[in-house]
Order: structure tokens, then C-alpha cells, then sequence
């Protein structure tokens, strides 16, 4: 099964000194590494940091556009896998390795498999 | 037992070791359920004017499959492509053969999986396992028919398209998966026990199921303490079921219970299965409990309680599982251990955060009134009366509290 990966998590509780984000950027190396060389991780990206989100809705035929997120939380996407796990459990797993999990969240969704 | 009983019973009896094994054949919880609905449907037929047959679980499961391999059909016929049957399997005749292999576990861990809300995980263990109807579900739970259809629709369908595996975990999750399905079983068990809300504190029907489940749990994981733990505890627990409550519906506290109408062979069983879980020798916080609950169980008589020895277990639950539950209840273990004032000044100790919580105004009320400081017990009845929504330990507040209004404090 495909799963897609969000990882959100509020910029304020990001670790914030050089050591910290040295061990954040190892983690990651390490997450992606062990994901690609397991055949797990489909694609991957990061959001651009800061308030850069814009939001589009068509209404009436008509484009109806907002700065930033639909929903109005603390914990900002920052990020997106997609991965091809057996089942939620493995999907568990690797979603448990990502380092901003720690201290964001991070939504696993199913993708649709038509057929 | 009349012929509509016994296949009542025997559904009940079945239900979930034929749906749990049928789940591991089709591989679709739906279906599964669906299917094994028809046949049960079938057998209220059949056995009404042939009697119950020699192996009802393997007759259900024939049936079952036969009927999931009609919905099959018929679906492919509609979606006009095909879906490739394993008739190969149909040919055998399972009512030939006496052991339907027990997959209940791999069906107990898919309805407690986390990824399922709370109350989700309780409706369907109770549906799929316990075989009770959805109306029946809806009523212990005090929700409408639909609103607990469409909970156990939702949670089947994410069974299916979130990808929860149906299977025992492996060994590294298996301790935090356990102890959620502990955790479902023991809820069961409570909201039987001591109901949230409504008029009915003790609704037998839950409680039993709860034991049974704890049942066929320690018997398909007869190396888990815990598991042990919790069958001892519901147990010890339920044998004073028929004295919790007086004649007026009022909560009847510990102390002041007909202890000879205790359930003795209840209080047996428990303690012989809370023996066998401590050689086990893996403590957990549900044989603590087990243990505190068969010192009760044990006392003649509520002053011969060693109240020493309970308060030594709640400090030993409240260092495995700190909550403000075991802090209250430790409290009072201390009171009746090394007198009211000791109890009361650890009580008054948790007032910052336990001010909201109705059972730690009950506690220092009922200590307030044991060191006959009856104003201050009064008050406290009335604060633990304004939190509390249980209308049987409501009435016993209220007695509680008239009782100290009455007699004012001697000055």
C-alpha cells in the first residue's frame, strides 16, 4: 500500500541550536537512507520555511484566494513523504523514524488505490 | 433451555472464533461479517426444525463461505469483471471436520489497533467478538442505532483502506499492543461495572462479556501476567456485584457491604488465577489491582481489612502508573492504615490538581466525616456532588451530606 506521509510541527518548537539542527540533518540523512535503501520511500520534499501558503477555492466559477493554510493551526506541513509499506503498521514504523516527529506530528494518509 | 435459547447461546459461543477465522480466509473484514450475518440467518432456519448440530462453528463457517462466494459472484456479475474464486477450497466439507482453527487473537488485536478511535476499538471488539447485535452495542452505549452503525461501518472501512494488518503483532510491538487490548477489555468491563451516566450502574451483560473475552485471552496467551492480572481482577471485582447497591439503588461503599453475599467462588477463581499470574513473574499494574482487590476480598470483615498492605500496593501501582486515581485511593488506604488525619493531610496534599475530580471530594468528604468534622464534610459532599453524574453514587452523596446537615458538629 501507498501511504502519504505529512509531517507538521510548529517552527517555534523546532530545535533551535547549531548542535541540535546538526543532529536533526544527521537523522534525516539516516531516515532517508535506510527508506530508499529498504525500497520504502516513493518521493519526498520539503516545504519552503515561513508563511508562504496560499489557499484556492472556486466558487460560483469564481477563484476565491487567502494567504495562508485552510486550517488555522500551530503546526505547519513542513514536509511530505510518499511510501509503500505491507500495512499501517510498517507505515507506523518508518513514520517513527522521521526526526520531526519528535516534536511535531505526523498524518498518515492512504492513497486511494483504484481497482 | 428452549431450541431459540440454545441457538442463541451457541451464536454467542461462535460468533467470533467462525467471523475471526473467516476474516483469515476472504482477507476482507466486510465481507467476512456480512457473510457470516447470512449464515446465521440460515441457521436460525435450519436448526429450529433439524436442532443445533453436533459442530455449530464449523457448520456457521460452511455456510459463511458459500455465502460469501454468492456476494462475490453477484458483485462481479454487477461490476461486469471478474473475480477469481478459490472454489478448489469450497469442496471440503468442514462439518466433517472438528477443529476450526482459532484466529480470535489476530481479531482482537485488529479491533484494539491504535489507529482506531477508543470507542471505535470498544463497539467493534464487543460486535465482532462478543457477537453482540449493533442494537445491542448502541443501548450499552447509550447511543442511538444509527449513530453506532455508522461507528462500526467507519472503523471496518478503515480496517480496510488504512491497511491495519490483521494479525498477532510481532514481538517488539506486541507489549504496547497488549496493553491496549487490556485497556479495551478493562473499559468494557468498567462501563458495566460502574456506568458513566444513566440509572444502571451495574449492567451485567458487559461485565460478563468482558470476563469472557479476558477468558479466551488468557487461554490464548497463557504466558501474559497482565492478561492474567485483569481475568483476576474483573473477577475479585465482580463478586461483589450483587452488594454494591442497596435496595433504594443506592452505591453501597466497601465497608459497609453484606460481605456473605460475596460471590465465594468468584473470589476463588480470582485469586487462584492472580496465584498463577505472580509465578508468571512479571508484575504489571492489573495484578497490583487484583491483589488490592482480593485483600478485600479475603477480610471478614471491614475492620479486619490490612489496610497496611493495600496502602504498600498503591504505593507500589502509583510508581508503575502515576494517575490521580491511585493518589486518591492511596490516600485513603493511608487514612484507614495509619489513621484519618495521616490520610487527610496527603489528600488535602493533591488539592492543586484534583480539585475538579469528583472522587477526591468523595474521599476527603468521607474522611471529614470519619474525623467527625461534619460541616466540612457536608461541604465536601456537596462539591463532590456538583462533579459527579452517576445517580447511584449521587444518592449516596446525598444521604451522606443530609446525614452530616442533621447532626451538626458538637461544639
Amino acid at each position: 500500500m501507498k501511504y502519504l506521509v505529512l509531517m507538521y510541527a510548529n517552527d517555534s518548537e523546532a530545535p533551535q541550536t547549531e548542535g541540535e539542527l546538526q543532529a536533526i540533518q544527521q537523522a534525516w540523512f539516516t531516515y532517508m537512507q535506510e527508506a530508499q535503501t529498504a525500497g520504502v520511500l516513493l518521493s519526498n520534499g520539503g516545504v519552503a520555511p515561513g508563511a508562504n501558503a496560499t489557499t484556492v477555492r472556486v466558487r460560483n466559477g469564481k477563484p476565491l484566494i487567502t494567504d495562508g493554510p485552510f486550517a488555522e493551526t500551530h503546526e505547519q506541513l513542513g514536509g511530505y513523504s510518499v511510501i509503500e509499506c505491507a500495512d499501517l503498521d510498517e507505515a507506523l514504523r518508518w513514520a517513527e523514524k522521521i526526526p520531526t516527529v519528535k516534536y511535531g506530528s505526523i498524518q498518515i494518509c492512504p492513497l486511494w488505490a483504484p481497482g | 433451555m428452549t431450541a431459540a435459547t440454545q441457538i442463541e447461546t451457541t451464536f454467542r459461543e461462535e460468533h467470533g472464533r467462525v467471523l475471526a477465522a473467516l476474516i483469515s480466509q476472504l482477507g476482507d473484514f466486510t465481507l467476512a461479517e456480512d457473510a457470516l450475518q447470512d449464515a446465521l440467518v440460515n441457521a436460525l432456519e435450519r436448526w429450529a426444525v433439524d436442532g443445533v448440530p453436533r459442530n455449530p462453528g464449523a457448520w456457521l463457517m460452511t455456510a459463511a463461505k458459500r455465502r460469501a462466494i454468492d456476494r462475490l459472484r453477484r458483485a462481479a456479475t454487477q461490476e461486469r469483471h471478474t473475480v477469481i474464486l478459490d472454489s478448489g477450497e469450497m469442496e471440503d466439507e468442514p462439518e466433517m471436520n472438528d477443529s476450526l482453527p482459532d484466529e480470535r487473537l489476530k481479531l482482537m488485536f485488529t479491533c484494539c489497533h491504535p489507529a482506531l478511535a477508543l470507542e471505535a476499538q470498544v463497539a467493534l471488539t464487543l460486535h465482532t467478538l462478543g457477537g453482540l447485535s449493533t442494537p445491542e452495542v448502541a443501548r450499552a452505549f447509550l447511543v442511538s442505532e444509527p449513530t453506532m452503525a455508522q461507528r462500526l461501518a467507519r472503523a471496518r472501512k478503515k480496517i480496510r483502506d488504512a491497511g491495519i494488518p490483521y494479525r498477532v503483532p510481532p514481538a517488539d510491538l506486541l507489549p504496547e499492543r497488549l496493553e491496549g487490548l487490556l485497556a479495551v477489555i478493562y473499559l468494557i468491563f468498567t462501563e458495566g461495572y460502574v456506568s458513566t451516566s444513566g440509572d444502571s450502574l451495574t449492567r451485567h451483560e458487559l461485565c460478563e462479556e468482558a470476563i469472557r473475552l479476558c477468558r479466551v485471552l488468557v487461554s490464548l496467551l497463557p504466558h501474559s501476567a497482565e492478561a492474567h492480572g485483569l481475568l483476576a481482577l474483573m473477577l475479585l471485582h465482580d463478586s461483589r456485584r450483587a452488594t454494591r447497591l442497596n435496595a433504594a439503588g443506592e452505591l453501597v461503599l466497601l465497608d459497609e457491604q453484606d460481605r456473605a453475599r460475596w460471590d465465594q467462588a468468584k473470589i476463588r477463581e480470582g485469586v487462584a488465577i492472580l496465584d498463577r499470574a505472580l509465578t508468571l513473574n512479571d508484575p504489571g499494574p492489573y495484578q497490583v489491582q487484583a491483589a488490592i482487590s482480593a485483600l478485600h476480598a479475603e477480610a471478614p470483615t471491614a475492620e479486619a481489612t490490612d489496610w497496611r498492605q493495600i496502602a504498600a500496593l498503591y504505593d507500589t501501582l502509583a510508581a508503575m502508573t502515576p494517575s490521580m486515581v491511585v493518589e486518591v485511593n492511596r490516600a485513603v488506604a493511608v487514612a484507614l492504615a495509619y489513621g484519618a488525619s495521616v490520610g487527610l493531610q496527603r489528600l488535602l496534599n493533591l488539592e492543586d490538581q484534583a480539585d475538579s475530580y469528583y472522587p477526591f471530594h468523595a474521599a476527603r468528604a468521607d474522611l471529614l466525616r470519619r474525623t467527625n468534622q461534619r460541616e466540612a464534610a457536608a461541604e465536601a459532599y456537596e462539591q463532590a456532588l456538583a462533579l459527579c453524574g452517576n445517580n447511584a453514587e449521587r444518592a449516596y452523596l446525598q444521604h451522606r451530606r443530609d446525614e452530616m446537615l442533621q447532626y451538626p458538629a458538637t461544639r
